[in-house]
């Protein structure tokens, strides 16, 4: 009986926590006002957000640009090809490893920061506290840190991406001596916004989304102790990242 | 404890009025059937081992919990029965100092006081900084308005988080613990800005305390809650002279009495202590 409590609580546990999870959300965007405060406090929280993340997005676009030229232009050269290296790289990046890199990235640094920062919150008592002066720890806590990560991770997978194509023309260009106009023309002529470009922005949007929810709601809903909070700081980890990969396979079958 | 009105030095009808009230956590009775009348004006203590429900007391007087039978009344309104907006707009009515002070920890001084009357009030900007600066200084705290939480010490922090529980002169005031960690200095302070603002504002206040020696320097009436019952109530001097055993283990600290040591978890039939 125990066993079969166990097995049931193992199945029913995720799906509870999912359709909380989903209420939350509901929850958060029911606030929604675009009042000047809550403007002003999602800006500050992007702000924060964004800067927290900047270099580590910098310097790992930088190196991934450089890493996949290498790979790249090793395997293109077999076949003569070594000058379309910006065509593979441009269309990987956009599509994929931008968006899907600085979502991981961003689950990492802000991701955790976000729980670790509201579950400490809800450990000192400061959500009890802005509950009994009557205002929703939901709107004024959540709502700003989701909506920040929505707005960041877009704008950080740009930067990703523009880092990963600087990496990509030191790497080729600089040390392999491939032709600097070659590798232009390409880019600008295989890579189109509509079909590669806005692809990355809509999967970067979603998994701002996810990312950022998962971490809000771990943080809200830990338990308040230390333990509690370090719990839910991995699980905003492991779960958003697995959800990220598991959200881009279904949004590039749907967008390709 | 039986249903009728203890004497309090308070004035008109209670303020706050609770009958048969029971709250159980899972399968444990957390309190059990109390009833109790709170006058206007008076200044109300907790007392208590820890974990007998005196907490709990303040949160379904709050609205944050639930009762499981009986009922909770302030201003002759049943708490329980508010609806979600109704329970933000009773919540307003009431300062609650927790524990710790629970500052918030990215605000300035400034904007831990501020945010309150920012998010119930349309004032204009001078007029909250006029409000928060007044209330820092009733607190004797003018001129850190600047600081963070974290640059103060736990006495200041507790004045602050006073200030803040009082910027919308509520008319209760709940005291969670407010003297515990304090130096004997920050205790006296804390204390008398708690008995000056009660008489001042025309303030009810209620109190959770371990503390007795500073109960009694404080407190119009106390309740003693023990098993989740009330084992005595009375003024603290009554109290003090009481021979009723519960009372008077806990008031003189004596570790045999009727008050156990021991936790008994509720799901075991025995207890090997036993």
């Amino acid at each position: 009986m125990a066993e079969t409590n166990s097995i049931a609580s193992r199945i029913t546990g995720p799906v509870t926590q999912a359709g909380q999870c989903l209420l939350f959300l509901f929850r958060m965007l029911a606030g929604v006002r675009f009042t000047g405060s809550q403007i002003l406090s999602v800006l500050q929280q992007t702000y924060l957000i964004g800067a927290r993340s900047l270099v580590i997005i910098m310097i790992c676009g930088f190196f991934v640009g450089m890493v996949l030229s290498l790979q790249s232009i090793n395997a293109l050269e077999q076949f003569g090809a070594a000058d379309q290296v910006s065509l593979l790289v441009g269309k990987s990046l956009y599509r994929e490893l931008g968006p899907v890199l600085t979502a991981l990235l961003f689950a990492g640094r802000a991701g955790t920061s976000i729980t670790a920062e509201i579950g400490l919150m809800k450990a000192t008592n400061q959500i009890e506290a802005m509950e009994l002066m009557a205002i929703d720890p939901v709107q004024r806590i959540a709502l700003p840190r989701f909506a920040a990560g929505v707005i960041s991770v877009p704008l950080l997978t740009a930067l990703f991406n523009a880092m990963a194509i600087l990496g990509s023309v030191v790497f080729s260009i600089g040390v392999m001596d491939l032709d600097a106009g070659i590798f232009w023309s390409k880019l600008q002529t295989s890579v189109y916004f509509g079909k590669d470009l806005m692809h990355g922005v809509w999967k970067s949007v979603v998994f701002g989304g996810t990312v950022s929810l998962v971490a809000v709601y771990f943080g809200y809903s830990s338990k308040p102790t230390g333990a509690g909070v370090g719990t839910a700081t991995t699980n905003t980890v492991v779960l958003s990242s697995v959800l990220i990969l598991i959200f881009d396979f279904i949004m590039t079958s749907f967008l390709t | 404890m039986n249903d009728t009105t203890p004497s309090q030095s308070g004035t008109d009808t209670p303020v706050i009025r609770i009958r048969d009230l029971v709250f159980r956590r899972g399968r444990r009775t957390i309190l059990d059937g109390i009833s109790l009348d709170i006058r206007r004006g008076t200044i109300v203590a907790f007392m208590g081992p820890s974990g007998v429900g005196k907490t709990t007391i303040l949160r379904l007087i709050s609205g944050q919990l639930q009762p499981d039978e009986g009922t909770v009344e302030v201003n002759g309104q049943s708490v329980s029965s508010m609806s979600n907006r109704e329970l933000q707009r009773f919540r307003r009515n009431i300062g609650v100092l927790l524990q710790d002070g629970a500052l918030f920890t990215d605000l300035t001084v400034f904007e831990n006081i501020a945010t309150p009357v920012r998010e119930h009030t349309d004032l204009p900007e001078p007029l909250v900084r006029r409000l928060v600066m007044s209330k820092l200084n009733a607190v004797g705290l003018g001129g850190i308005e600047q600081l963070m939480p974290h640059e103060l010490s736990g006495g200041m922090a507790r004045r602050v988080a006073f200030a803040r529980a009082v910027v919308l002169d509520p008319i209760i005031m709940m005291y969670d613990e407010p003297m515990t960690g304090l130096d004997p200095i920050a205790v006296s302070t804390i204390r008398t800005l708690m008995r000056d603002t009660n008489d001042a504002l025309g303030l009810t206040s209620l109190v959770v305390t371990h503390n007795v020696a500073q109960t009694g320097q404080l407190a119009d009436y106390c309740y003693i809650i023990s098993q989740g019952r009330i084992a005595g109530e009375g003024s603290p001097a009554e109290l003090g002279a009481s021979d009723e055993p519960s009372v008077d283990q806990f008031m003189n600290g004596k570790v045999e009495g009727p008050i156990p040591f021991h936790y008994s978890p509720p799901d075991k039939p025995w207890n090997l202590l036993d």
